[in-house]
């Protein structure tokens, strides 16, 4: 047991002090959302890439029936969500290591959030289109 | 007011490349390449929800010489990204941090993503000749 003097004066209980922990008060939560995403992707990433195979050389009739059917839309959806949710979170970190001017690190950082927002909002638009509007 | 002179991480050209931090860097690299992969998605599936033209238009993109080329870039960093990322959840509990381990595990990525990349495209192929 640490018996530092200023342990002795905090009433805060050992919970409380490593809840929020970090240069930006948010603990865990950045990397466990990336390891979280990171899992969710493996098997929707090999359902993709096999789906891509199956799809090599269709027109858009082939396409478009295969992207139709309930569950490949349920997925599609599932994974660029999942997808920019990852991407969104990794950039941050390189963004974070690489540039070091506070307004461009702020300016990109912002750039990355709302395009990843704005991509996979798009992205979801067109498979609920194909889905349900034909 | 901060100094921004002061030398800052990560010192990538001051260290000796070994295998460890080459794919490391690599799998940074990846994962900025996967997310220029997700615009493509984006644009791909945009392009199905507006019609035949704009899909004709995009698969006549996609299929060109130079559409292949980044697609395989593109399957290659997402087989990557991937096996190294097991790697990662691997040392997130605490297995195959020594040496031997990392050059075991790192030389099985490597073998593994360029394996599986040149397979999907052997199948694809494959599926396009069987049409």
């Amino acid at each position: 047991m640490i018996n530092t003097p200023q342990q002795k004066r905090v009433l805060q209980s050992k919970l409380g002090r490593v809840r929020g922990l970090g240069s930006t008060r948010e603990g865990v939560h950045h990397w466990w959302a990336q390891r979280m995403s990171a899992v969710a992707l493996l098997p929707l990433s090999l359902w993709f890439v096999y789906s891509l195979i199956t799809l090599t050389g269709s027109d858009y009739g082939t396409f478009h029936a295969w992207a139709s059917e309930f569950g490949n839309s349920v997925f599609l959806v599932l994974l660029v969500v999942t997808m920019f949710h990852h991407t969104q979170l990794g950039l941050q970190v390189v963004i974070e290591d690489y540039v070091h001017s506070e307004i461009w690190k702020m300016g990109m950082l912002l750039l990355v959030k709302y395009g990843s927002v704005l991509f996979a909002a798009s992205a979801i638009f067109a498979v609920l289109k194909i889905s349900i509007a034909g | 007011m901060r100094d921004n002179t002061r030398p800052l991480s990560p010192h990538l050209q001051v260290y000796r490349p070994q295998i460890t931090s080459i794919l490391s860097i690599l799998h940074r690299m990846t994962g900025v390449t996967l997310a220029l992969a997700a615009l493509l998605l984006t644009y791909w599936l945009a392009s199905a929800a507006y019609g035949p033209e704009a899909f004709g238009r995009a698969q006549v993109l996609l299929e060109s010489w130079f559409g292949r080329l980044v697609l395989f870039g593109f399957t290659f960093s997402l087989f990557y990204h991937m096996c190294n990322g097991i790697r990662h959840l691997g040392w997130d509990m605490l297995w195959g941090f020594d040496m031997p381990r990392l050059r075991i595990t790192g030389a099985i990525v490597v073998i593994t993503s360029l394996s599986l990349t040149v397979l999907s495209w052997l199948m694809a192929y494959g599926h396009v000749g069987k049409l």
